[in-house]
């Protein structure tokens, strides 16, 4: 990202499709694959990196010319790791069954690649507004990733979306889609697919 | 069930069973992005082994004393301090430590390997300042501090140095076997939207597959050690 101020439409579309956390720039693959096998977890998993991401993003452009270049990563790490720790303990007091289970991947969010690269690229460089909004356009496009992949892991796994029933009763459930293995083969699936319809668009 | 066994169940579940990239995909990055060579994807396996004992053992002993409720240091400080009613609880502040910890160690690891073992450091020092990112250090770190906050008898430093063990040598055996097949792979025909991560990510799966195969071989293990224990 260049250091003119870009328009605003731009920066938040930018991460929902062009520059896609997951499918273009592979970020974040710890919670999106870990949690996608539920649409109820992948959304609030989303929900919280995004309210991490979008509140990390603020601070760090409301203090960037405080930065110095040695010290930055680490700052970006505490202020991620404090607003994370915000997240957990909200989650336990109100969603303390969802809180049970994304169990340790959510204190996992202070590592997600995608935060601390979107501090670096975006928030040390640009005024507060750009930041939210680039917060706002990655987070979105990383809860659109995680719901693609939770979808078709929940309605293949179990016949159910957000828990309600959705395909026949005769449907068999086809368990990998919840195991482990079916997260990497979801993935792998739908990276090569949005690659081949990227690929076509370019060529028409 | 003895000391001996529950430090080998717990090595052989960090390791193999519940293997920290296939089934709780805790360092996936590195696992696409640094498995391309084996030799490479061997060194920073190494490095994160290393870096993981270092910091599990510096958080174990921070949490164990510091940041738990009714961590003994804290309650040892506040009455030094002269206040009044119950020492307060840290573990609210301990993701923020760990991440200190974790950046340290890397730190320390780096010094110490680069001072002592010039060779290895060469092997496998281009791969530690990655490490301070890599989500499975932290994972291990958040394992230790649940087992020392649970009801139940609380870890001891050699429980956290076989899961630390374990979770690192798991680590790198999931490395290494990508590695080797995607060295293979090179030479394989793959439809052009799969090449790179796409097909990585397929073969990760059927990997993560085979390891599913040792689902529950702990609890056999477990049994077998306690009847031969009975006949003896």
């Amino acid at each position: 990202m260049s250091d003119e101020t870009p328009r605003a439409g731009t920066v938040f579309w930018n991460g929902i499709l062009p520059e896609n956390p997951v499918y273009r720039s592979l970020l974040g693959m710890c919670p999106t694959l870990a949690v996608t096998n539920n649409l109820n977890s992948a959304m609030t998993m989303a929900a919280a990196t995004t309210f991490v991401l979008v509140a990390s993003n603020l601070m760090i452009s409301l203090i960037r010319s405080w930065l110095r270049p040695h010290l930055r990563i680490l700052v970006f790490t505490l202020t991620i790791a404090t607003f994370v720790t915000i997240v957990d303990k909200l989650l336990a007091a109100y969603m303390f069954s969802m809180s049970q289970q994304l169990g340790p991947y959510i204190p996992l969010i202070i590592v997600n690649c995608l935060i601390v690269s979107r501090c670096e690229a975006c928030a040390s460089r640009q005024p507060v507004s750009t930041a939210l909004l680039d917060g706002l356009g990655m987070g979105a496009g990383f809860a659109l990733a995680l719901a693609s992949i939770a979808t078709i892991r929940e309605l293949l796994g179990s016949g159910t979306l957000f828990g309600l029933a959705v395909l026949p009763e005769s449907w068999p459930g086809w368990g990998i889609m919840v195991l482990p293995p079916g997260a990497f083969l979801t993935l792998g699936a739908l990276l090569g697919l949005t690659n081949w319809i990227r690929e076509r668009r370019t060529a028409s | 069930m003895d000391t001996l066994t529950d430090l080998f169940l717990i090595f052989f579940g960090a390791a193999i069973i519940n293997n920290f990239v296939l089934h709780s995909f805790v360092g996936v990055c590195p696992f696409l992005g640094v498995s391309t060579r084996t030799d490479s994807a061997l060194g920073m396996g190494m490095a994160v082994t290393f870096v993981m004992g270092v910091a599990t053992t510096a958080s174990w002993a921070l949490t164990r004393t510091l940041l738990r409720p009714g961590a003994p240091l804290v309650a040892w400080g506040w009455d030094l301090a002269g206040f009044e009613g119950a020492a307060p609880d840290l573990s609210v502040l301990s993701y923020i430590i760990y991440i200190f910890v974790i950046a340290g160690s890397v730190q320390f690891v780096e010094m110490y390997v680069r001072k002592l073992f010039p060779a290895l450091h060469k092997s496998f020092g281009i791969f530690l300042p990655l490490i301070t990112t890599n989500c499975a250090i932290l994972f291990a770190c958040l394992l230790v501090m649940k087992e020392l906050q649970g009801p139940g008898p609380l870890w001891g430093l050699h429980h956290s140095l076989a899961l630390s063990l374990g979770g690192g040598l798991g680590f790198t055996l999931a490395i290494v076997l990508m590695a080797g097949l995607r060295e293979e792979l090179e030479f394989c025909d793959v439809p052009k939207p799969l090449k790179g991560t796409g097909i990585a990510l397929l073969v990760a799966g059927i990997l993560a597959m085979a390891f599913m195969g040792f689902a529950g071989v702990d609890q056999g293990i477990a049994d077998a050690i306690s009847s031969a224990g009975g006949t003896r």
